[in-house]
């Protein structure tokens, strides 16, 4: 699968959370196998940073740009091209695995028990398929979450701390399947503490200061 | 190019000056108006043959009545002009509004149920209007509370612009509701609380009555407002400047 | 994989949460019974004469009613919003308005016409004669979808409200206020042998309306509390 024509560009956005001018003036620009790590100390701003650049939180200022238009306006299509793995995991204790990944990830690609079943299987939970999601420990749900990201079928994908819960095993997944995203024309951005990726070629950093 | 004096105006510094210039001027004619028209309703206008001098607390009544109407939509409107534009003074009007129209509200069921007394012996009546009232009253006071239930400003005011937005649409509902059930009972009277045969010398003192009622809404609210700009601005640059 | 079209991903959010209920099916029941006990409180209240008690009889089976869904709906998008999944689906490409649609379409075939089907039962024990089931029960549909409609717009404004749901039925229940007025009114008339006609017609009205404006109230509303 390719990605033809993505890219992506966040021009002076400016924040607020309450009272704190928390983004000021922040710039920078994705192109099609790239992989943008950010980083910054704790509460500097980029989970709030990565919510605006999905849509969730308004910027008080600033331009979003995909494939070289403005968003605004366009929300809907800029949403079908990108997948957001955030802090919290988007499962349904009481649905299995596959349940889970049936009805959310169901809702942007038609889905095949045998996609399902294949994606299940790349994030190395294949087994776990029809247990409960409440039955799975903090590091299978964070790896569930992943196999939604990829059945989104998304050119742009914005991890908030991708790596949480997980173990090398699957530290070593994660940078396995965003290498091989940026390789087929795919952007990503990524908000991480640790070491993830931090000697690819496709990396980038950005860095929020205070 | 030619709304640059909107956005100025728009512009926190410049309202809380604006406002702060205009405010008296609405005050004291608001004042005067409200003297001559309680002055005329009371002694000057003539008794009702019908209900005699008790009516003349219509000239309250009804004034009060119109207005948590027009303050009503008056909020929906700012409040419909911060969510679209993203404009965060029109939010603050909304904000202003809502205690300024509870309050006449307020005043339009108590100065009803005073009305009532003296005619039908009880101090509630299902009337139409009184109904409707009360319902506004409602929807002001869940307003309020939504407003004060989220800690987060911008939050407060968006969701309540929302809320304010779908009230707006159910205030004409509400009241044909309201006045076809009253009517189920009584098919002939409509309200109970209704003006009497007008005459000229009536309708004058009502009007400078609403006329100070609306100067009264224009100095509060800019009261209000200049508060609410001091509130939502107070780490700003330019407060610390002028202080 | 071709991108899901809207309808599907509608259904597949109906389904979802009517699976999930079904899982917790005792929480299903839990309005149904509050109906009941409800109603139970005005004879005991007033007087265990039928004759008088079908004089309000509508009215109570419709308050109990309001209130019965009510209760069900403070946590209608609460637990989807903790957990992120309404985050997804604010992302998920598809028009917001028709994903929460389908969410208040499963609470209303799982609380409203639940409440709807035993109001027969409910209402004879307030005195209602047979000939009045219909428009009682056509009534209810109506009402309680609209409520339905109106309570998913307040349940989106006070997700993650302290006390969220006495604050949601103090912004609901002023709303409802006029189908309370037109529905009860439609089963009096019905038993005084007068046509309902326009009462009905009247909720029908409200009932459409709410259908159409108020997804886009939820949306505004759910866009608006899931930014944090």
């Amino acid at each position: 699968m390719t990605f033809d024509g993505a890219s992506f560009e966040a021009r002076e956005i400016n924040a607020w959370r309450g009272d704190r001018h928390i983004l000021r003036d922040v710039s920078f620009s994705v192109s099609p196998g790239e992989f943008l790590k950010i980083t910054g100390p704790n509460g500097v701003g980029k989970t709030t940073l990565l919510r605006v650049v999905c849509g969730l939180l308004p910027a008080e200022t600033g331009e979003l740009h995909w494939r070289g238009k403005s968003i605004r306006g366009g929300r809907d299509e800029f949403n079908a091209e990108l997948g957001y793995l955030g802090h919290l995991n988007s499962l349904k204790a009481d649905l299995t695995a596959r349940e889970n990944l049936k009805f959310l990830a169901g809702l942007r690609q038609s889905l095949t028990a045998a996609a399902i079943d294949a994606t299940l299987d790349r994030v190395g939970i294949l087994s776990r398929g029809d247990l409960p999601a409440r039955s799975l420990s903090a590091g299978q749900k964070r790896r569930l979450a992943l196999a939604r990201l990829l059945l989104a079928d998304a050119a742009l994908w914005i991890l908030d701390e991708p790596v949480t819960n997980l173990d090398t095993a699957g530290i070593q997944l994660v940078e396995t399947l965003i290498v091989d995203h940026v390789r087929q024309g795919g952007l990503a951005i990524a908000a991480a503490h640790q070491r993830l990726l931090d000697d690819a070629p496709c990396l980038r950093r950005l860095e929020l200061e205070p | 190019m030619k709304w640059t004096w909107f956005h100025k105006l728009a512009s926190p510094p410049h309202a809380y000056r604006i406002l702060g210039r205009i405010a008296p001027w609405f005050g004291w004619a608001a004042l005067a108006l409200i003297l001559v028209a309680t002055w005329w309703g009371l002694v000057k206008a003539p008794a009702d043959y019908q209900q005699g001098d008790g009516f003349r607390i219509l000239y309250v009544h009804a004034p009060s009545a119109w207005m948590s109407m027009f303050t009503y939509v008056v909020m929906a409107v700012a409040a419909g002009v911060g969510l679209v534009w993203r404009i965060k003074l029109a939010h603050g009007a909304a904000a202003a509004c809502a205690p300024i129209g509870a309050s006449f509200t307020f005043l339009a069921l108590a100065t009803g149920s005073i009305w009532g007394k003296p005619m039908w012996g009880t101090w509630w009546v299902w009337d139409a209007r009184l109904t409707s009232e009360l319902l506004l009253l409602f929807l002001y006071l869940g307003y309020m509370a939504l407003r004060a239930s989220f800690d987060d400003p911008q939050r407060a005011d968006r969701a309540s612009a929302v809320l304010a937005l779908v009230g707006v649409i159910n205030v004409p509902i509400i009241h044909y509701s309201v006045e076809w059930w009253t009517t189920l009972h009584q098919p002939a009277s409509v309200t109970k609380l209704d003006k009497p045969s007008i005459q000229l010398a009536m309708l004058i003192p009502l009007f400078i009555m609403i006329t100070g009622f609306q100067l009264y809404f224009g100095w509060a609210i800019s009261r209000r407002l200049r508060g609410e700009i001091l509130r939502r601005e107070r780490n700003a640059k330019w407060l610390e400047e002028a202080a | 994989m071709t991108r899901t079209p809207t309808t599907e991903a509608a259904r597949l959010v109906f389904v979802r949460d009517v699976t999930l209920a079904w899982r917790r099916w005792d929480e299903v029941a839990q309005p149904l019974i509050f109906y009941v006990v409800v109603t139970t409180m005005f004879p005991l209240a007033t007087t265990p004469d039928l004759s008088a008690l079908r004089q309000i009889g509508g009215g109570v089976v419709w308050v109990a009613a309001l209130l019965s869904s009510l209760l069900a709906l403070e946590a209608l998008f609460r637990a989807d919003v903790e957990d992120g999944t309404m985050e997804q689906w604010v992302l998920s490409g598809q028009p917001l308005g028709w994903i929460l649609l389908a969410k208040v379409a499963a609470h209303w075939v799982l609380t409203g016409l639940p409440l709807v089907i035993m109001s027969p039962i409910v209402g004879t024990g307030l005195g209602l004669p047979v000939s009045v089931w219909g428009v009682l029960m056509l009534s209810l549909l109506l009402g309680t979808g609209t409520l339905s409609v109106l309570g998913g717009i307040g349940a989106a404004l006070t997700v993650g409200v302290r006390r969220g749901s006495v604050l949601l039925s103090l912004l609901v229940l002023p709303l409802a206020m006029p189908m309370l007025i037109f529905g009860s009114r439609a089963v009096s008339m019905q038993m005084d042998g007068d046509s309902p006609a326009g009462p009905l017609q009247l909720l029908a009205a409200i009932f459409f309306m709410a259908l159409s404006l108020g997804p886009i109230a939820m949306s505004a509303a759910i866009r608006i509390s899931v930014e944090n």
